[in-house]
């Protein structure tokens, strides 16, 4: 087996592991969290019969490992169980399915996502590229202060301010991004402009800057002065002789930024009252909907994961080291 | 092959004046050289570090390395000046009518890219030839430089060769443009004598069927005089003196030209000792999996010293990490005084530690730079010695007294050494602890000739004065001659050999003892030439 494949296959299995015990970490976790689901629906005067009927009806009544369990094994098949909200005491049952729940609100998270990470991605990785090139000019300081001011602003402070510009002072995008499954493609791409641009101003400045940092590191290099004395232009010395060997630290980091805009956002969804999986999630907590909770932890987890591990795979398949063993 | 008219002026340096910024000021590197090289000419720069013999080779090409400005003299090359270019036009030289080899071949690739892609990359981009043909051309070199497989050799990547063989694949990119000038900066200073001997041949061999005119950069004379047709020596930035390489070798004129010889003039009478003092028994010691040293057995007579020659890889400093106890061997042990001493480290006493010290190569990563000279050389005479207070200060000020340093050193920081200074720490820092024994691993391979000799004279002095016994780990042969009773020869982790000095020295060798020593380059400039006629090559 070609040692690169045995080394992504290692990776993937250490994922897996990785999600196990995060599964177990978020089980544990929602079990401490405070109050009683029962209680909380059927009120304070509700009989303790009452309360504990209830509870088994839930299954909440079996030990916490086979709860696990059969949460876990749920999970595997695509199953998150099912919802506790839209019960009530007088035991009507409108529950729906978390999947159901969840799948339209991740599409929704997932859209803003790309369309954020479309725009912030190539940006700094271009702004990186030249700032590199012109590293220590005015345009490189300029692009950095830029870039460190909106960094430091709080996510909800950029996105008031560009409502205020560009929804209140000149109308040309709404200040709300209400979307729901009938909207379509355009209206969309045109409702979620100012979340997205709020989402790559926040996390613009960690790229390109990791970029940046990545390239001029590697222009030390003996090998950038022999290509510089092979003749090669400063454009051709950053994109032929240092960017190919600068990939692992900054895909490390795009893949860290790219986790935090579906992980991340609650604020930015709650500011524009974007249905996404953030909102759904803070919800559920307020409610004690402990099969939606588990359920977003567990998409959040999985999101960190994979992407990390495709920033590990593009660390190891960039390292000719690796890729081409002795 | 370009037409070229032969002897006329190529390259023609007046009065070049460098400086560079460091400790935020401007110094001067180069104080106004003069610097000739006829085509075809190959010319030797040498000198110690500092010199500035790699920022004169750089200017030949009009390059000043970020740090650095040029102040003063022309650079002619075939009648342009070069100082009064600008970077684009300059890169039509470079990688085109001028290239550049590298000390070291390992760090100047670009790991990203194949072998074949980058030889040829600086001729494809100047137009000089299609990429098949330069492709085919790079092959051909490789072929020429005696690579393995030339025809696939290219299509590796740099980590996947030899050093040896890296050092030759630059030459051949060196070569593919078919350029008017090489620049070598010390291309085998980071090589071994045996791979040195080839690629030194190499070299040779194709600047000469090529007319290439050369500027060959090093520190070692008895190499620049295989490759040079004339040699220039240079100190601190100035020339000391210039002459055809023969008249250079026979009857320098400058004392300092002379004292470049030195270390190979020192020669300690062997003497033999009936006592041993450390005996390493029948050890076998592995990386891992790797079967690093092999049955070995070495025998360290006392108040004597025994030199380890090998070759990077043949497991010298191994023995030292297995006698130490740093490294646990699999089978076999080291006796100290006849007593065998427990493997590991953790196992031995503070006594046992306090007889074996260790001096190192790198002076400069062997020290922690937060540390005052005092804080140093203290650490080990407080632990082992117990001393505190007004008799550490004494004891302290007393070895540095025995290293011909004074008390003014006391309170200096590494970085206000020079590296000759921070070797002599290290070897106060050893002795601080009282030792019998101590284990020298390459201690003079990082230092100019002339510090060597004075470092390879104080450990001499010192184990005539504490009757120390030596194990002195060393690739150069210059050095086991200067200092060792007996030698071990070392290769693949197996000892060679072992003996008396002049056991060692005289003939009939094993063969690999034959192939090391005939691999160290002699002051004769007709060395190579004869060494490749015997050798059949």
């Amino acid at each position: 087996m070609h040692p690169v494949v045995k080394t992504v296959l290692e990776r993937l299995g250490l994922g897996l592991a990785t999600l196990f015990f995060v599964s177990i970490i978020i089980f544990s976790a929602i079990e401490m969290l405070p109050g009683d689901f029962g209680q909380a629906i059927l009120g304070q005067a509700a009989l303790p019969e009452t309360v504990a009927a209830f509870r088994q009806e839930l299954g909440l009544d079996k030990p916490a490992y086979i709860r696990y369990f059969d949460w876990a094994l749920g999970a595997i098949q695509g199953d998150l169980g099912t919802s506790f909200s839209g019960r009530n005491a007088s035991g009507a049952d409108r529950s729906a399915e978390v999947v159901d729940k969840i799948a339209p609100r991740l599409w929704n998270t997932l859209f803003l996502a790309s369309m954020a990470a479309l725009i912030a991605v190539p940006l700094s990785l271009i702004l990186g590229i030249l700032t590199a090139l012109y590293h220590n000019s005015f345009f490189d300081r300029s692009v950095n202060t830029a870039t460190l001011t909106t960094i430091s602003f709080p996510e909800f402070f950029v996105a008031y301010i560009l409502i205020l510009f560009f929804a209140s002072l000149n109308q040309i995008f709404p200040s709300l991004a209400n979307v729901d499954p009938d909207t379509n493609f355009g209206e969309r791409i045109y409702r979620t402009a100012l979340p997205a641009f709020t989402l790559t101003l926040v996390i613009v400045a960690h790229m390109m800057r990791m970029t940046r940092a990545a390239i001029i590191n590697l222009l030390a290099s003996p090998y950038i002065q022999m290509a510089k004395l092979s003749g090669a232009s400063q454009t051709e010395i950053i994109l032929k002789h240092a960017l190919p060997n600068a990939w692992a630290p900054i895909a490390t980091v795009i893949a860290f930024n790219l986790a935090y805009l579906v992980v991340g956002v609650v604020v930015v969804e709650v500011v524009f009252v974007y249905p996404g999986v953030g909102q759904l999630m803070v919800d559920a907590v307020r409610t004690r909907d402990i099969p939606v909770v588990q359920g977003c932890a567990l998409i959040f987890a999985v999101t960190y994961i994979l992407l990390n591990l495709i920033a590990d795979i593009i660390g190891i398949v960039t390292n000719p080291r690796l890729l081409h063993p002795k | 092959m370009k037409n070229k008219k032969e002897n006329s002026t190529l390259l023609q340096i007046k009065n070049l004046k460098i400086e560079g910024f460091s400790d935020e000021r401007w110094h001067k590197i180069i104080k106004g050289v003069n610097l000739e090289l006829k085509r075809g000419e190959v010319l030797g720069l040498i000198g110690e570090s500092g010199a500035g013999k790699s920022t004169l080779g750089l200017a030949a090409m009009g390059y000043t390395q970020p740090g650095c400005r040029i102040t003063g003299g022309q650079i002619n090359f075939d009648g342009v000046d070069l100082t009064k270019r600008t970077d684009s036009e300059k890169r039509k030289y470079w990688g085109n009518r001028m290239t550049y080899v590298a000390q070291s071949a390992a760090a100047s690739f670009n790991p990203a890219h194949r072998l074949i892609n980058q030889t040829t990359e600086s001729t494809i981009r100047a137009g000089l030839k299609k990429q098949n043909e330069a492709f085919d051309e790079a092959r051909a070199l490789y072929d020429a430089l005696n690579l393995p497989n030339p025809e696939t050799i290219g299509e590796r990547y740099p980590h996947q060769v030899s050093g040896g063989q890296l050092q030759r694949i630059m030459t051949a990119m060196a070569m593919s443009p078919n350029p008017d000038l090489i620049v070598f900066d010390e291309p085998t200073t980071a090589l071994d004598v045996t791979t040195q001997v080839e690629v030194l041949a190499a070299m040779r061999d194709i600047v000469k069927t090529y007319g290439t005119a050369a500027i060959y950069i090093t520190h070692d004379l008895s190499v620049v005089a295989q490759m040079a047709d004339r040699i220039k020596v240079l100190r601190y930035g100035e020339e000391v003196e210039e002459a055809m390489t023969r008249k250079m070798l026979k009857s320098p004129k400058e004392d300092y030209t002379k004292s470049l010889w030195s270390v190979r003039s020192i020669q300690k009478p062997e003497k033999k000792s009936k006592d041993i003092i450390l005996e390493v028994k029948n050890v076998d010691a592995f990386y891992g999996s790797f079967h690093v040293l092999k049955n070995i057995n070495i025998k360290l007579p006392l108040g004597r010293t025994v030199a380890l020659v090998g070759e990077s890889g043949s497991g010298k400093s191994t023995v030292a990490r297995v006698i130490t106890g740093l490294l646990e061997p699999k089978i076999g042990s080291v006796k100290f005084k006849n007593r065998e001493l427990p493997p590991s480290l953790k196992g031995r006493t503070k006594d046992q530690l306090q007889k074996i010290q260790m001096i190192y190569q790198m002076a400069d990563v062997a020290m922690n730079p937060k540390q005052t000279v005092y804080d140093i050389i203290s650490r080990p005479a407080s632990f082992f010695a117990g001393l505190t207070g007004a008799n550490l200060r004494k004891r302290v000020i007393e070895l540095l007294e025995q290293i011909d340093l004074d008390e003014s050193f006391i309170d200096r920081y590494p970085s206000e050494l020079s590296g000759g200074q921070k070797q002599r720490i290290c070897i106060a820092r050893a002795l601080a602890a009282n030792p019998e024994v101590v284990i020298c691993d390459e201690v003079t391979s990082a230092l100019d000739q002339i510090v060597q000799e004075g470092i390879l004279k104080l450990l001499g002095r010192l184990q005539k004065d504490l009757n120390l016994s030596y194990i002195f780990i060393t690739h150069d042969i210059a050095t086991v001659k200067a200092i060792s009773d007996e030698v071990v020869v070392m290769n693949e982790g197996e000892v060679v050999e072992q003996g008396l000095k002049s056991e060692i020295f005289s003939p009939p060798h094993p063969e690999y003892t034959e192939l090391l020593l005939s691999s160290v380059p002699e002051m004769d400039p007709d060395w190579l030439t004869d060494l490749l006629k015997a050798r059949n090559y």
